[in-house]
């Protein structure tokens, strides 16, 4: 168990008496995803995982926006938000600022969190309001059936774009540690227990904590992380992230660029003190946006894991510490006192 | 020198000068004296959005409108009485609404050649003859300021800006006003800088002292106070009545409240009122956008918070979306929509009534959200009451309709406490609803109001899901069951055609006028002073005013069908004359203006007379 996981994130959240298990966490509903959606997997993973947290079900809200991920509140029996288009992460903001005692959990893909919804993402992130945000990333938009996304890569040849796109994509990851979010990692559908370690971090962190999940859409852009899942190619490719070990794998490592970046170079060629430690818990987020780049261009080397978690204050927190000391300082609000405040006159 | 005292029943002084002359604050100083000695009073701001548009130029010039009176008056004054021009833009942009014979206060000093040449005068009007048919007090505001606070140790340009204190002192000596609280005020204000606070003082009482010795003013007047019921009174504004009034809401109804807003004008006023009172448990949350506002609120709701949202008509245009969202959730949200003259970014600190059909119909699908406008600053604070009452009990979001001319605008109001106040909790829902006593229904209705269980996260055995797409009857379930989706519909829209909105009254003081008028929001105090002086004139006309626009009193129809004829002003339009006449079939006649200004009472007093006499 690492230092971080420490249960703040979950304090004041209400602890299940039972014990809970997967079919808990199961709604009635019928998931209907299209057959091979990865989204199927993830949701599984996250029935199994939330058992694990011990907090009570009805004490657990999910949110989302619009988007066949956005669907998954559905089909979680605990209390759910399906909201509109972009819009999670302020719905969700205003439910954990108001109500420091849910673990709320943002459900969101690359077109609704980082399109329509990119402005409420980067302030949900700066302000470190207490949420679980899942960005669920196929580079494609799969309910409108089938146009290239922001994390699309150029030239993505799809029905809106027939020659090619033409806009550079975001680099979610890069993104999030750029508006200075506390926790950011990286995770895969297809590996549930890397999903469930991850899962397990970002419930643990007291504030925002964004995990992009590379998702795949098997009706309009399949495969798109096939090599991160491909036995002969994922062990060359994926740079394993764990706090305090060197980011390195059989062939490849990262070591500190003359350019003040981070590079790759094959493993054999450099000494292993060369090779870059992982610190998780660094202040300064430069390395942490150094290792989201590791990635461009694309997918020669991919880093998979928790790039930064940081505790710095959650917003909900301090906004109720502000109504603590409010009162502290001069009790509690009467209304009679406040209406009569100010210059008043009295007529007999 | 023992100097004359007049008696006046009424006075409407005009304060007006550069963006950066304090005109506000003198007026807002006046006001708070004016309503400790006891008149009846209303005020206009009016100023420009540029927070310091070039010195000396017309868009430049700041305004502050105050009518006070020794009986009960309802709007700030049609035109001024006096009007204190601390500058020829201040002039030059008043002139024209003041009547003849009306007293001017220039400040001579500023009256320069450069001055002049900025708005176009070629020759000072203070020195031809130009305003002969005014009664000109040319003083040198400026140099007698400089003059009294020449024992000071403070810079010119700070000597200069007490200006407005001097101008303040001398219009305090004319009309009598209480100063002690003014003195308070600026020691409190400048308590960092004790030599600003004296000279400040200073330069109140020398203009007070100027008044009283020179001969430049021959005469001071004295408006007795007005005879107001017993109470404890004090002078609010729009905004600020709207605030409270979302305090004692939150109160009243047992809930805490969530503010999420973004700073617009008029609006901002609110949040930074509602930002102070945390001692209340109230979350105030400037968010990113006004979606964001909107959103966290609706979140907070779905929370258990009387969730809160305030803007003005831009705003309300990006919140669209949310509303929506909210309407189809069923969950209690107040949208605060300070109207401002529009369309686009408009005329922003200019009022107009010009938001009625987007907030009735400005959301995709069949919408229906309940619309409530207040009528005078101080009704600003009832009517957020009202609106929680409604949101909180039928589970909907309500659109509070203010406008920049009440939110600005100000009154003495008399204080209720708390125990006036009607309770409007409704408890949220704990317990399994279902047949099988087991199973929670989200959407299963009460059979009364048809409003659907609240039940918040955190209440065990009721986990249910909701969300924008269509939702199946009961269950709330996804569903793309046509027969359902037309149920739904229609459901929604009967939950807020049944609201319990109190019935329209009439004002018809001998019961036999043939001519109603009619009015929503702001045009209260212009049409109600419009309909008292045609009676005085000896004409009968019926008044009545409509607070609640969605749904519309049950008994609307019959008293619009009631008389020969309705009139209807509205700062847009015809908005609401639209639906009146198509809801309910009367040929209404509209009287429209759209000058980013309330009516005036002597123009609507015109028109209801020009009605009366065409029949």
């Amino acid at each position: 168990m690492s230092e971080s996981l420490n249960g703040k994130g979950l304090a004041l959240v209400p602890k299940a008496e039972g014990k809970q298990t997967l079919k808990d966490f199961k709604s009635d509903q019928e998931v209907r995803w299209c057959p091979g959606c990865g989204d199927y997997a993830i949701l599984a993973a996250v029935q199994s995982f939330m058992p694990e947290l011990g907090i009570k079900r009805e004490n657990t809200v999910f949110v989302s926006g619009i988007g066949c991920s956005s669907r998954f509140p559905y089909y979680m029996n605990t209390y759910g938000f399906h909201s509109i288009h972009g819009r999670a992460p302020a719905i969700a903001t205003g439910l954990a600022a108001s109500r420091p005692d849910l673990s709320v959990w943002v459900i969101t893909g690359d077109g609704d969190a980082l399109s329509i919804g990119g402005n409420h993402l980067i302030h949900a992130l700066r302000r470190n309001v207490n949420l679980n945000i899942l960005l669920f990333n196929n580079r494609i938009y799969g309910l409108t059936k089938g146009q290239y996304s922001p994390t699309s890569e150029v030239g993505k040849i799809t029905k809106s774009t027939p020659m090619g796109s033409l806009d550079k994509p975001f680099n979610p990851i890069s993104l999030a540690v750029g508006a200075e979010a506390g926790f950011v990692a990286r995770t895969i559908d297809s590996d549930r227990k890397h999903l469930h370690s991850v899962l397990r971090e970002a419930a643990a962190h007291r504030g925002t904590s964004l995990v992009e999940i590379y998702q795949n859409c098997n009706i309009f852009n399949d495969n798109a992380f096939e090599d991160l899942k491909d036995p002969d190619k994922r062990d060359v490719i994926t740079l394993r992230l764990e706090h305090g070990q060197p980011i390195a794998n059989a062939t490849q490592a990262v070591r500190l660029a003359p350019t003040g970046g981070l590079e790759v170079v094959a493993r054999d060629s450099i000494s292993p003190e060369e090779i870059l430690v992982h610190d998780v818990h660094n202040p300064d987020p430069s390395l942490a946006f150094a290792l989201s780049r590791l990635d461009e261009p694309a997918f020669q080397h991919v880093p998979i894991g928790i790039f930064r978690s940081v505790d710095r204050p959650s917003y909900d927190h301090l906004m109720s510490e502000q109504l603590e000391m409010a009162v502290a300082q001069r009790g509690p609000g009467d209304l009679d006192e406040l209406l009569q405040g100010g210059d008043t006159w009295k007529i007999n | 020198m023992t100097k004359q005292v007049q008696q006046l029943d009424r006075v409407i002084i005009r304060f007006a000068g550069d963006s950066g002359d304090g005109m506000q604050l003198t007026g807002d100083r006046f006001t708070a004296e004016t309503a400790s000695f006891g008149n009846d009073l209303s005020t206009l701001p009016n100023f420009p959005a540029e927070i310091r548009a070039p010195a000396g130029t017309l868009p430049g010039v700041s305004s502050f409108q105050l009518h006070f009176a020794d009986h009960d008056i309802l709007t700030p004054g049609d035109a001024p009485n006096v009007l204190v021009a601390m500058n020829p833009a201040a002039l030059k942009a008043n002139l024209s609404d003041l009547p003849r014979g009306a007293d001017i206060i220039a400040n001579a000093d500023e009256f320069t050649k450069r001055n002049l040449q900025k708005v176009g005068y070629d020759v000072n009007p203070l020195e031809d003859d130009s305003l002969a048919e005014w009664r000109l007090h040319s003083v040198p505001l400026t140099s007698l300021t400089v003059k009294a606070l020449e024992e000071f140790d403070i810079s010119k340009k700070d000597a200069e800006r007490a200006k407005n204190m001097f101008a303040l002192g001398l219009l305090s000596w004319l009309y009598g006003r209480p100063v002690e609280a003014t003195i308070k005020f600026i020691e409190t204000k400048f308590a960092k800088k004790p030599e600003i606070a004296k000279s400040n003082v200073a330069a109140f009482n020398a203009g007070y002292n100027y008044g009283e010795t020179t001969e430049a003013f021959s005469v001071s007047y004295e408006i007795k106070p007005a005879p107001l019921s017993a109470g404890v009174y004090r002078n609010i504004s729009g905004n600020q009545a709207l605030a409270l009034g979302l305090v004692a809401a939150s109160v009243q109804s047992k809930l805490p409240l969530f503010l999420g807003s973004y700073p617009i004008t008029p609006a901002s006023d609110i949040l930074h009122e509602l930002s102070k009172h945390k001692r209340f448990g109230i979350r105030t949350f400037q968010a990113e956008d006004e979606i964001a506002g909107v959103g966290a609120a609706l979140g907070a709701a779905f929370g258990g918070a009387l969730g809160v949202t305030t803007t003005s008509g831009p705003g309300v245009a990006l919140k669209a979306e949310t509303v929506g969202l909210a309407v189809t959730t069923e969950l209690p949200l107040i949208v605060v929509d300070v109207q401002r003259a529009g369309p686009s970014t408009g005329m922003p600190t200019k009022t107009e009534q010009t938001d009625l059909l987007m907030a009735l119909f400005g959301r995709n699908g069949e919408s229906p959200v309940p619309v409530i406008a207040p009528a005078t600053p101080s009704d600003c604070f009832d009517a957020a009451v009202e609106a929680a009452r409604i949101a909180i009990k039928y589970r909907t979001p309500v659109m509070l309709l203010s406008d920049g001319y009440l939110a600005n605008g100000s009154e003495p109001w008399k204080v209720p406490s708390q125990a006036e106040l009607p309770d409007i909790s409704v408890p949220y829902t704990t317990e399994p609803n279902g047949d099988d006593g087991t199973t929670f229904l989200p959407f299963k209705r009460d059979t009364e109001t048809l409003a659907r269980p609240w039940a918040i996260p955190g209440t065990p055995g009721l986990e249910h899901r909701i969300g924008g797409i269509e939702k199946a009857d009961g269950t709330g379930n996804i569903s793309y069951d046509p027969n359902n989706h037309d149920l739904m519909v229609r459901l929604r829209q009967a939950k807020i055609d049944g609201i319990d909105v109190p019935d329209l009254e009439v004002d018809d003081p001998d019961g036999d006028a043939r001519v109603l008028v009619l009015g929503w929001g702001s045009t209260y105090g212009p049409i109600a002073a419009a309909a008292r002086r045609v009676r005085r004139g000896g004409h009968k006309v019926a008044q009545a005013h409509l607070r609640h626009l969605n749904p519309f009193p049950k008994n609307i129809g019959e008293v619009l069908k009631s008389y020969d004829k309705v009139l209807l002003p509205e700062i847009n339009l015809g908005q609401l004359a639209l639906l009146l006449r198509a809801k309910y079939l009367v040929d209404i006649i509209s009287y429209n203006r759209v000058r980013g200004l309330p009516f005036k009472a002597e123009e609507l007093a015109g028109v209801i007379q020009e009605v009366i006499e065409s029949e």
